[in-house]
């Protein structure tokens, strides 16, 4: 397979503090891949290196095998960006908007109307092509600089919390239209807060936090390998459950007033707990990317 | 430093960007370049030069009227390309990040920042144009050499905007334009013989004021609109340009430093 996007050792310091520390990894031609990590991970900051909005600090970065620094023009005609700010063009119009950034990518005038007019028709904005971009709300103007980062028919699309600030209903629909996207075979590198979201479109994705990837594989693969098939979230729990969960070596979290339990593989623990040390309320449940990444990256707040 | 690459032809799409958004607005942008030079014509050519008599400027004597109105259209080139890559440049920079789109495409920052410098140049020109026909049509301006003007517009707007541009690079907060507009500006708009000619300031602020590209642009207008100047055509020209460059690679600089990290 053709690697679109390879990272070695890729690095990123601000002011001598590293943001991007040391991180590696590669995207295949067609795949959706997911960078997920907490706020001030180093995730937007990653992204900006890829496509060339700001220089690495050290470290290997290839685009469609060529350099960046110096064929930022050949790769970025070939990529498609959705920044994580609302960088719409607020004194032009939804369709001016598509015309004009067009234009920036030299495409000729009679395929970029028509290109426009097929993404309007796509993401369902059509009926509001001459709508001021402040007019729209917060899911068109979304689906707006989705339609933008499209213009020139990207081999590879970078999105950048694509769905932030959208309600479910305008997000599932971001999420479908990515779904029609990913037929046409194109690539895709994503970063968001939403688990669901990940896990729904994402083939491969790595968790990043303080800069580092801390672990990277499938959705599914990583579910299994960190948080096991199911959960039982056990309310109040007393000290009789601690040490039995002790004795038998069990993996858990000691929320306080919460206790999660990572069911290992091939035993059926609901029942023992219900009957033995249930003594407010007990969930047992699939364990989701949501599980992983809070294992991994901690429950603490962030900046 | 200056990486050739950089620049194309492609900044004329940035360009054209700016005119999209202008023929948006253009019925109320023309109305000051109409008006303005016919207040300033009312107060100080018939409220004024009652005072004064005549000017007596590049070994002629000129009636006041005579003597500034070419003045206002070097001034209105001024204003017009500063404020356009000052407030216009720093809004769409900062809070509409049109840069930051732009440059997801295969743009480079040189070729917007050129985009920014000549679009504030050629309002510059619609605004000379317009004040040209008023002006032409009362008798102020010869023609048809005062056409000049048009093309001289262009070069005082790319060396204007070349200065605000670089403003906008290292400006904190849009309130701070006031910073450069009071030290810089408006000391400019006055001592550069727009006013009075520089044979009345005192010897030693005679050096400032031809240090100002806003005196070589005025010395070129009454050059273009009455045939007479003070000052070499070629050297105002010259100095003119070489201020466009060297501000133009500053805030190359300048906004490099400030956008990209
Ligand atoms: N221009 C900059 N100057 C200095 N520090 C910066 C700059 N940009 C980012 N940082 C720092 O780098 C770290 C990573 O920031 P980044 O924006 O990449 O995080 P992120 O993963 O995208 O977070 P979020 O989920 O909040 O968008 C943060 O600590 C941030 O403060
Ligand atoms: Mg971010």
């Amino acid at each position: 397979m053709e690697n679109i996007i390879e990272i070695q050792n890729l690095v990123k310091t601000f002011d001598g503090i590293a943001a991007v520390n040391e991180i590696s990894f590669f995207v295949q031609r067609g795949e959706f891949f997911g960078l997920l990590g907490p706020n001030g991970a180093g995730k937007t900051t990653t992204i900006r290196m890829l496509y060339g909005f700001s220089p690495r600090t050290r470290g290997k970065l290839r685009i469609f095998g060529m350099d960046i620094s110096t064929e930022y023009r050949k790769i970025k005609a070939r990529i498609g960006v959705c920044q994580q700010d609302n960088t719409l063009d607020p004194d032009l119009t939804v369709e001016q908007n598509l015309h004009v950034f067009a234009e920036y990518f030299a495409i000729p005038k009679k395929e970029a109307f028509e290109r426009s007019r097929e993404l309007l028709e796509f993401f369902a904005l059509n009926h509001k092509k001459d709508a001021k971009v402040l007019e729209l709300s917060g899911g068109m103007a979304r689906r707006l600089i989705l339609a933008r980062s499209l213009i020139n028919k990207p081999e590879l699309l970078i999105l950048d919390e694509p769905t932030t600030g959208l309600d479910p209903q305008a997000r599932h629909q971001v999420w479908e239209k990515l779904e029609e996207l990913k037929e046409t075979g194109i690539t895709v590198v994503i970063t968001t807060h939403y688990m669901e979201e990940a896990s729904r479109l994402c083939d491969r994705l790595v968790i990043v936090d303080h800069g580092k990837i801390l672990v990277d594989g499938s959705p599914e693969d990583l579910i299994d390998r960190y948080a096991g098939r199911h959960i039982i979230e056990i309310e109040g729990p007393d000290q009789a459950l601690i040490e039995y969960m002790k004795k038998h070596d069990f993996e858990y979290d000691d929320l306080d007033r919460r206790l999660i339990l990572y069911e290992p593989e091939g035993r059926d623990l609901n029942h023992t707990i219900r009957e033995r040390f249930c003594n407010e309320k007990c969930i047992y449940r699939n364990s989701t990317l949501e599980d992983v990444f809070l294992r991994l990256t901690g429950r603490g707040l962030r900046e | 430093m200056i990486d050739l690459a950089a620049f194309s032809w492609r900044f004329l799409k940035v360009w054209k960007r700016n005119l999209v958004v202008y023929q948006r607005i253009w019925k109320v942008s023309f109305l000051t370049p109409l008006f303005e030079p016919l207040f300033y014509i009312l107060a100080f050519g018939l409220g004024f030069s009652g005072l004064i008599g005549s000017v007596h400027y590049g070994g002629a004597d000129l009636s006041y009227t005579a003597f500034i109105v070419p003045a206002l259209i070097a001034t209105a080139v001024m204003w017009n390309a500063f404020f356009e890559t000052t407030y216009g440049s720093f809004v769409r920079m900062y809070y509409q990040k049109t840069f930051d789109a732009m440059m997801a495409t295969p743009l480079s920052l040189e070729e917007i920042i050129i985009a920014e410098i000549v679009w504030s140049a050629s309002k510059s020109v619609a605004a000379a144009a317009i004040m040209l026909t008023v002006l032409g049509l009362l008798g102020f301006v010869q023609l048809p050499m005062g056409l000049l003007l048009i093309p001289l517009a262009f070069v005082g707007g790319l060396a204007f905007g070349a200065i605000g541009m670089f403003f906008t690079g290292i400006i904190p907060t849009i309130d701070m334009f006031n910073l450069p507009i009071f030290l810089f500006v408006t000391p400019m708009f006055l001592f550069s013989g727009t006013f009075f000619p520089i044979s009345n300031l005192p010897g030693w602020m005679q050096p400032f004021a031809l240090a100002f590209p806003l005196y070589h642009l005025a010395e070129l207008a009454r050059r273009f609109s009455i045939g007479t100047s003070e000052t070499g055509t070629i050297i105002s020209i010259g100095y003119l340009i070489v201020f466009f460059l060297f501000f133009t690679v500053l805030s190359f600089g300048a906004m490099k430093k400030r956008l990209i990290q």
